[in-house]
């Protein structure tokens, strides 16, 4: 086969049944991770009587879109009888501030350590990465602790603080690693052209950050959404977050669990990371990869 | 008068290792010196040290009568041209050549000036409007000139500004960059590990090598008289011969004794005196040496069997094993050599260099 006496132009190509394996496996594995998503869509759009007959796969015979409306203002945490929307809006209150300063914070760090290179800046990144691999659990009550000593536990910017912390480790890695990767001769320049610490972040480094920005954006917004542990413990209960409003209203149960609300509450509080992942695909999974030194 | 730059008694030590010390120079105004030498020598080092790119161990760095060893960069009356044009990406040719000026906060009228005078200089008016990722790499080092040039410094200094382009744009650029400093008469600081950028440009090339300056001169002195053997090697292309050997009493007169020649040194002009039983090294450039019938007739000639030749258009570099070692010469190209041929040639000693037996010191 390695030699052939009419080989000429491109090579041609042709099905092999590795191939086809490759496919079917890929088919089917998509299939396995929809097929969850298919019955939480089905089953938030029936009725209960309908839920009731057991058979979760099947289509709904009368949609209805009422499940969702309770889901949205209606539904039950406790005593109050609110929906999920209070959590939504607390969910974006503490999302988008935890994402620009952790961001922010993140760049800086990186832009200091890979450029201005201060006396010991590697064991500081060393510590703050070692942060990064300690699970937060070890953390939650000295944080709880600190955080109600100076008046910020079960407050807003509380949460923020926590969420920009726990943040900083990863962002921190991301924004050196991407500067790294810049030629040390444009800070030189920059320097020369009368640049100091600000101006050469501001006007020159983060316009030159674009697509590491996205990526930190998406880390960010999708884990912080995501957050469960943090938002219960340190929002409080003005301030917490849809994850946690979505497990009460699944656990505050009268008479027969409502599986159609609970779905479309469930559907409602995926929404935002449901939405970047189809905005973003390839950004997102940038992201992953980047984030994967997460462990 | 006062000197343009001067570097006095200069430091530069990583940890425990100094890569650099007790350096001295003075560069006069509206001199353009080159900096030469191999990788690792410490010449970008000396001229980052300049532009306050570097903290500096010990000494002083001086820039037009002000001490400036603790000033930002900013602050040094410099401006600055790197090999890898350092063009800020994202912004456009006319703003890249703005942005210093406009960081210090210059009234806009006096930038747009500027900005259309270095423009004009460097012809690189209709490229204002563009991103340095759509220029060649001749028109973005051309922007990174102007963008020097637009701070109106005083001593403009050039990181190998030419090493990233092609051949035939190097030699373009480096006419330009010639022209520019005879216009505008600024001092100029130029690095480079290119030796034929060195000889072209410089009023003076300071030859470094193990971070000191071995020989500060200017470009014919470098070549016709270096300091020692480190600088004979490293200047000239095809490189210079060497042989080792000794001084021999001769015929009444003083004879390099070696690898199998004895070449009378009459006419070499020392700088000491000679002594018979001197250990040396004789040090012939290819294209000093009287070759074929320019050799015939002179005192102590030899004859030397060509090894192979390599014509290189002008002229050709002749290999020849001689006595019992190996030289190279170098003859216009009117007539070819071939392996094995028997050819004469002569010692032209008011052209040759002598070095003491370690090659520290030129005699």
């Amino acid at each position: 086969m390695s030699h052939q006496e009419n080989a000429r132009g491109p090579k041609p190509k042709r099905l092999t049944s590795s191939r086809i394996g490759i496919y079917a496996f890929l088919v089917i594995a998509a299939a396995f991770f929809l097929l969850p998503f298919y019955v939480m869509v089905v089953t938030s759009l029936k009725g209960m009587p309908e839920i009731l007959k057991g058979n979760i796969f099947a289509l709904p015979e009368k949609p209805t879109f009422e499940p969702w409306v309770i889901a949205w203002a209606k539904a039950c945490t406790g005593v109050n009888c609110d929906g999920i929307r209070v959590g939504v809006i607390n969910s974006f209150k503490i999302m988008i501030p935890s994402t620009f300063v952790s961001i922010l914070l993140g760049a800086i760090n990186g832009y200091a350590l890979s450029f201005w290179r201060p006396k010991g800046g590697n064991v500081i990144f060393a510590i703050l990465l070692l942060g990064a691999f300690i699970p937060y659990q070890v953390y939650l009550y000295p944080l709880v602790r600190m955080l109600s000593q100076v008046g910020l536990y079960n407050t807003l910017p509380g949460i923020i603080a926590v969420h920009t912390i726990f943040g900083l480790p990863v962002m921190t890695l991301l924004f050196r690693n991407y500067y790294v990767a810049v030629p040390i001769d444009l800070f030189k320049a920059a320097r020369v052209d009368g640049g100091g610490f600000w101006t050469i972040f501001f006007r020159l480094m983060i316009p030159m950050s674009g697509p590491i920005l996205v990526v930190a954006a998406i880390l960010q917004v999708t884990g912080i959404w995501n957050d469960f542990l943090f938002g219960l413990i340190f929002a409080g209960r003005d301030n917490l977050p849809m994850t946690v409003e979505l497990n009460n209203i699944v656990n505050t149960t009268t008479g027969t669990k409502a599986y159609d609300v609970n779905m479309a509450a469930t559907i409602l509080t995926a929404m935002v990371p449901l939405i970047v992942y189809f905005v973003s695909g390839r950004w997102f999974v940038r992201g992953i990869a980047a984030g994967a030194v997460k462990g | 008068m006062e000197p343009s730059v001067s570097i006095r008694d200069l430091r530069i030590s990583y940890g425990a290792l100094d890569v650099m010390r007790d350096l001295q120079l003075d560069i006069q105004p509206g001199e353009f010196l080159v900096l030469l030498g191999p990788s690792g020598c410490g010449k970008s080092t000396l001229l980052n040290a300049i532009a306050g790119l570097i903290d500096v161990s010990d000494g002083e760095v001086w820039i037009s009568g002000k001490n400036v060893t603790w000033a930002e960069p900013k602050d040094r009356g410099i401006g600055m041209v790197f090999q890898s044009y350092a063009l800020y990406p994202q912004m456009s040719v006319e703003r890249n050549l703005s942005f210093g000026l406009r960081v210090s906060g210059h009234p806009k009228d006096d930038i747009a000036k500027r900005v259309a005078r270095a423009a004009e200089i460097l012809q690189i008016e209709p490229l204002l409007k563009r991103k340095p990722s759509h220029l060649s790499g001749g028109q973005r080092q051309r922007v990174a000139i102007g963008r020097a040039l637009v701070r109106d410094a005083q001593v403009y200094l050039f990181d190998e500004p030419l090493s990233n382009l092609d051949a035939k744009l190097r030699v373009d650029l480096r006419v330009e960059i010639k022209r520019l400093h005879q216009r505008l008469e600024n001092t100029m600081v130029y690095v480079t590990h290119d030796q034929i950028e060195a000889l072209t440009l410089a009023d003076r090339i300071a030859v470094m090598q193990g971070g000191a300056i071995q020989q500060l001169d200017d470009p014919l002195t470098i070549y016709n008289r270096p300091k020692n053997l480190f600088v004979a090697g490293f200047i000239g292309s095809p490189a210079m011969n060497f042989f080792h050997g000794a001084l021999v009493e001769a015929g009444g007169g003083l004879a390099f004794k070696g690898q199998g020649l004895e070449v009378p040194v009459d006419g070499y002009e020392t700088s000491g005196p000679l002594a018979a039983g001197q250990k040396v090294i004789l040090g012939v450039r290819p294209e000093h040496v009287p070759f074929a019938e320019a050799a015939a007739g002179r005192p102590g000639a030899v004859e030397g069997r060509v090894e192979l030749e390599e014509p290189m258009g002008a002229d050709s570099l002749v290999w020849l094993a001689l006595g019992e070692g190996q030289m190279s010469v170098r003859c216009s190209s009117g007539k070819r050599y071939h392996p094995g041929d028997r050819v004469p040639l002569a010692f032209d000693m008011t052209r040759a260099s002598l070095f003491d037996a370690d090659g520290q010191h030129r005699l």
